[in-house]
């Protein structure tokens, strides 16, 4: 599914509210005063919904929140319950297999959303890293520019979204979130000044992005042309491969082609997967260098029929070591998990494909004759077929050309390129809940990558669950150190976190963030010691 | 920041100064290449000021009008040839010219003359960037393979050179970079100067994978580091034209230089323009205000619309007016005739309101009246296609502007109809044109076409000069044209002059 929506990564047309008006950025842009400052800083798509100030977030649903300073109002359906759907509605398309609006299930619905309410209390309260997603973004122990000025966007769960959000420590952020309870997070760019302070600048370039990580997203809903077993939101072990090969060509290329070190992959909490970049030069890039590199990347498009894989021979050294990457995937992952080319329409556009007019013939009568006939035996008959039946016309370099893009087509990364290429495009935080599956956002170890499984994945529900295990357990397991690894302290309380299944992927975000940190600090030490020396001069204007 | 006062104090002391000694440190030019990264310290005079800058803008404007005539690169090389050497010769360092330095001054004074008369507004900051470009690119490709590379290096690019041995290591993937197909690519690479470059700084060679990336360096062939050269000079100069505009305040009004500066800028606006309606354009011509129904079988559609317009409504409204008064005026109606025209054309209303409301408008255009810095330039210039193009899009009610752009298709060939232009083949290659919008290239169809007899006539005949074949650009160009063409042999030769000239 190709998003037209410039800002969030996982959308659907269908869904109500806050999501689907932003499907329509420039309808959004129209109805809204063009002279409000958000308009020239957000994208036209962000306008709406937007709510400043602070309203709790146990506000009725079917108030009228009228933004104070904005003039946007949210106006709600009335509903007299709060449906347990609505509760996470409207913002993941994730979330568009969780309806249940059966009549006789209102008042247990009534009750069950209570309960979720009270269960993503909890997680905030007790789960979410604060810690070391305050690390993360700061960069560094005490609180810097990197945090204080990074926007943070909450959506609340009466459709309202919060953003210039910022905080100047770790505990105001994790205070403000309880206390308003977003169903969802967002993080933007570090601003020039903070971005509660916006409106005191007049003039729009002193109040301007400075620096986000380099984000990649892929969805598999981006796949549907290619997978066989499940389409849209849908997923299941089959197609999740092709995620696990995504990640593996670009993580690769990030590293070896960019010099890239520090790319967490986090889960979106269905079906797909966000990258995270964090070097500093990544951070740093501005727009049309992230534009370039997203291009870079860009090799699969065009998903309406035709080619769509376009691109010149010689193959770029980029792609050459992604076919290889990609080869045994290609044969395990797809012709014999997919086998794409099972049914005839299908395996008519791999002939379509096929250069040689003789060899294609040949090709399809084979085929014909057997219908049920295997993609992994359709994909070798074109070699055998190319070799036997001597072709006159066929040029063997044409052949390898096009099985190489069909290659290509069937498992290079498909990135929604929106998410990569502004430096204000704010992306859905990792350990934030997905609504729909209540999987948490976690990170994906890429060193342990294919045993990555999506749908074992720590949920809200199921954390609760072995917190309570493990206190009836009468503290079982060693108490071994906090969150933030001042491990002097033996008989320090054991996190909460740290007795469940949560616990090896905020171990390894741990591990991440310190890396990061570290390396930060390298850096810092040279530059200051850089600017020591004398000045690059500025040319002069004078004249 | 401060020193703008000293300059302009420095410049304007020329009298006392032009027989003394510089006080400054003259500066020195070790390359003939610039990338104008100093201010000029040492004095000129105020003729020097001017006539320097000037003859640069003479430059820039030819260049800019060769790309409006989309000319090949050799083409416009060939062009500014013999221009360049008049205007502003700039002689390699092996070339041994005595006169080396006056050359690299005058050009290294003339670019920063010009970025105080340009850097006013965006439009002009933009355009003069880009002109500044194409000229530093021509030189680039002209230049000395070896002082190139000896300049090259000065610049600071935080290039690398890639050494022999890694280029033999990584061969087989620099290979994929360069050329197509299956060559003999290995000793093309290691013939090719490659060079190492941060890749954040050739985000257009990243795009779309031109160019080997390892560890966050691009690998850039010789062949592309042209475009890297080019985008510093295009990017620094943007830079710097942007803090020259701030600074711009602080040149007081009633200095000498403002009127130059804006007499400069003011020719940048129309470039194109050999029209300033200073004399008759075409000898022998009766350009009055009675023989303009005539006349006007000569003119190009836009204002061949204009005078129909004026005819039926007996009116034009502001843009309409301007347009083809300036037409007008360039054609050789002079002030008196101009006035008797317009008179005479808007005869439904009084001599009073005509007076009061229109009269003035034609004097000014003439530099009859105004300001000083309008008198002193003879009025504006004739609208040139791309004025035309870019400029007051009309609205409803409008007849001003481009028939090709600013037209439906259906009202262009209607109007196209009732000029003659009856053939299906030019309707169709029109409609072509406007859907790829190249106006000026339909315009000239339609020239071509009313004209045919006569264009090949001229041809056989060997009278057309090369730049009369070129494409116009200019409304009055057509008109002269078209008009020396009807009148073959009616016309005394020296008078066939076409070429685009600036207006000094
Ligand atoms: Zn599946």
């Amino acid at each position: 599914m190709p998003h037209s929506d410039p800002r969030t990564a996982e959308e659907d047309p269908n869904h109500p509210s806050a999501a689907q008006m932003e499907e329509e950025p420039a309808a959004a842009a129209v109805s809204s005063p063009p002279v409000e400052e958000d308009v020239v800083m957000a994208e036209a798509g962000e306008i709406q919904g937007v709510v400043e100030g602070t309203k709790p977030a146990a506000e009725p649903p079917s108030a009228q929140i009228e933004a104070d300073e904005d003039r946007i109002q949210i106006k709600q359906e009335t509903k007299s319950d709060i449906k347990l759907e609505n509760l996470f509605d409207g913002i993941d398309s994730d979330e568009d297999e969780f309806t249940s609006s059966n009549n006789a299930q209102q008042e247990v619905e009534t009750a069950a959303a209570d309960a979720a309410f009270e269960l993503l209390r909890i997680y905030y309260q007790r789960f979410f890293p604060w810690r070391y997603m305050f690390q993360w973004l700061n960069h560094s122990p005490v609180p810097t520019k990197d945090f204080k000025h990074r926007e943070f966007s909450l959506w609340l769960h009466n459709d309202a979204v919060m953003r210039y959000q910022s905080y100047t420590t770790a505990d105001l952020f994790r205070k403000d979130v309880l206390r308003l309870m977003p169903r969802r997070i967002e993080i933007g760019p570090v601003y020039t000044a903070d971005p509660r302070d916006r409106k005191t600048f007049r003039n729009s370039t002193a109040f301007q992005p400075l620096a986000k990580e380099l984000c990649f997203d892929i969805d598999l809903t981006d796949y549907d042309d290619v997978r066989t077993c499940c389409e849209g939101a849908n997923i299941c072990h089959k197609c999740w491969k092709f995620t696990t090969m995504a990640i593996k060509v670009m993580e690769t290329a990030l590293q070896e082609d960019f010099g890239f070190h520090h790319i967490l992959w986090v889960y979106s909490g269905r079906r797909g997967v966000h990258a995270w970049v964090c070097d500093r030069k990544a951070r740093m890039l501005e727009d049309h260098q992230r534009k370039a590199i997203t291009s870079y990347f860009d090799v699969v498009s065009g998903k309406q029929g035709g080619t769509r894989v376009n691109i010149r021979r010689p193959l770029h050294p980029h792609l050459s070591r992604s076919l290889d990457i990609l080869k045994d995937h290609f044969q395990q992952d797809v012709l014999e998990l997919q086998d794409p080319w099972k049914i005839p329409e299908r395996a008519e556009s791999l002939l379509q494909q096929i250069p040689d007019s003789e060899l294609r013939e040949a090709l399809r009568k084979k085929w014909e004759a057997s219908p049920e006939r295997a993609s992994t035996a359709k994909w070798a008959d074109i070699d055998a077929l190319a070799q036997t039946s001597a072709s006159s016309t066929l040029d063997p370099k044409d052949l390898l050309d096009a099985k190489q893009d069909v290659v290509l087509e069937h498992t290079y990364p498909r990135l929604d390129t929106a998410v990569s290429q502004k430096l204000n495009h704010l992306l859905k935080s990792p350990f934030v809940i997905h609504p729909g599956t209540g999987r948490i956002c976690v990170p994906i170890d890429k060193n342990n990558l294919d045993a990555f499984d999506p749908f074992n994945v720590p949920t809200l529900q199921g954390l609760v669950r072995e917190i309570d295990a493990w206190n009836e357990g009468e503290n079982g397991g060693d108490a071994a150190q906090d969150g933030g690894g001042s491990s002097q302290d033996v008989r320090h309380v054991v996190q909460d976190w740290e007795k469940t299944s949560l616990k090896p992927y905020i171990e390894y975000f741990r591990s991440f963030v310190t890396a990061l940190m570290k390396d930060e600090r390298e850096i810092t030490v040279k530059r200051e010691r850089e600017e020591e020396e004398p000045e690059v001069k500025v040319e002069s204007l004078d004249f | 920041m401060n020193r703008i006062d000293v300059k302009r104090r420095n410049v304007l002391d020329h009298r006392k100064k032009q027989f003394a000694d510089p006080s400054y440190k003259e500066t020195q030019y070790p390359h003939r290449l610039n990338f104008y990264s100093t201010p000029p310290t040492a004095d000129i005079t105020l003729e020097q000021f001017e006539q320097w800058a000037i003859d640069r803008l003479r430059i820039l404007a030819e260049l800019e009008a060769c790309s409006f005539r989309n000319k090949t690169p050799a083409e416009t090389e060939a062009h500014m040839k013999p221009l360049l050497e008049k205007y502003l010769p700039l002689s390699a360092s092996s070339s041994g010219h005595s006169n080396l330095h006056a050359q690299r001054q005058k050009d290294h004074y003339s670019h920063f003359i010009l970025r105080l008369a340009f850097a006013s507004t965006e439009d002009l900051r933009r355009r003069f960037t880009r002109v500044e470009t194409m000229l530093f690119r021509l030189r680039f490709q002209t230049d000395d393979s070896r002082e190139r590379a000896a300049f090259v290096r000065t610049l600071n690019l935080d290039w690398e050179p890639v050494s022999e041995e890694e280029k033999r290591a990584l061969a087989p993937q620099l290979a994929t970079t360069i050329g197509f197909g299956y060559g003999k690519r290995a000793q093309q690479v290691m013939d090719e100067d490659w060079c190492k470059v941060d890749w954040i700084r050739v985000p257009d060679l990243i795009e779309g994978r031109k160019v080997f990336v390892k560890a966050g360096k691009a690998y850039v062939p010789g062949s592309a580091q042209q475009s890297m050269v080019l985008n510093a000079f295009t990017k620094r100069l943007e830079q710097a034209m942007e803090l020259t505009s701030r600074a711009l305040p602080r040149l007081d009004e009633d200095d000498r230089l403002t009127p130059i500066l804006n007499h400069l800028s003011k020719n940048f606006i129309a470039p194109d323009s050999s029209y300033s309606g200073s004399g008759p354009a075409i000898e022998g011509a009766e350009i009055t205000a009675r023989n303009i129904d005539n006349l006007s079988q000569h003119f190009p559609m836009c204002m061949a619309h204009l005078h129909r317009s004026l005819r039926r409504d007996s009116h034009l409204r502001h843009f309409g007016r301007l347009q083809y008064m300036l037409f007008l005026k360039g054609i050789g109606l002079n002030l008196e005739e101009s006035l008797i025209f317009w008179r005479s054309s808007f005869n439904k209303i009084t001599d009073d309101t005509f007076n009061k409301e229109y009269r003035y408008n034609v004097r000014y255009s003439y530099g009859d009246v105004g300001g000083d810095s309008n008198r002193r330039s003879g009025g504006h210039s004739p609208y040139s296609c791309q004025k035309i193009l870019t400029e007051h899009a009309p609205g409803p009610g409008d007849a001003h502007g481009c028939p090709y752009r600013h037209f439906s298709m259906e009202n262009l060939t209607s109007l196209l109809r009732a000029s003659g232009v009856t053939d299906p083949q030019v309707l169709h290659g029109v409609k072509e044109d406007k859907e790829s919008q190249k106006y000026h290239m339909a315009c000239n169809r339609v020239f071509e076409h009313l004209h045919r007899k006569e264009l090949k006539r001229a041809k056989d005949d060997g009278v057309m000069t090369a730049a009369q074949l070129e494409t116009i650009v200019h409304p009055n160009e057509y008109f002269k044209r078209s008009y020396l063409l009807k009148n073959m042999g009616k016309q005394p030769q020296s008078q066939q002059q076409g070429d685009v000239k600036m207006e000094g």
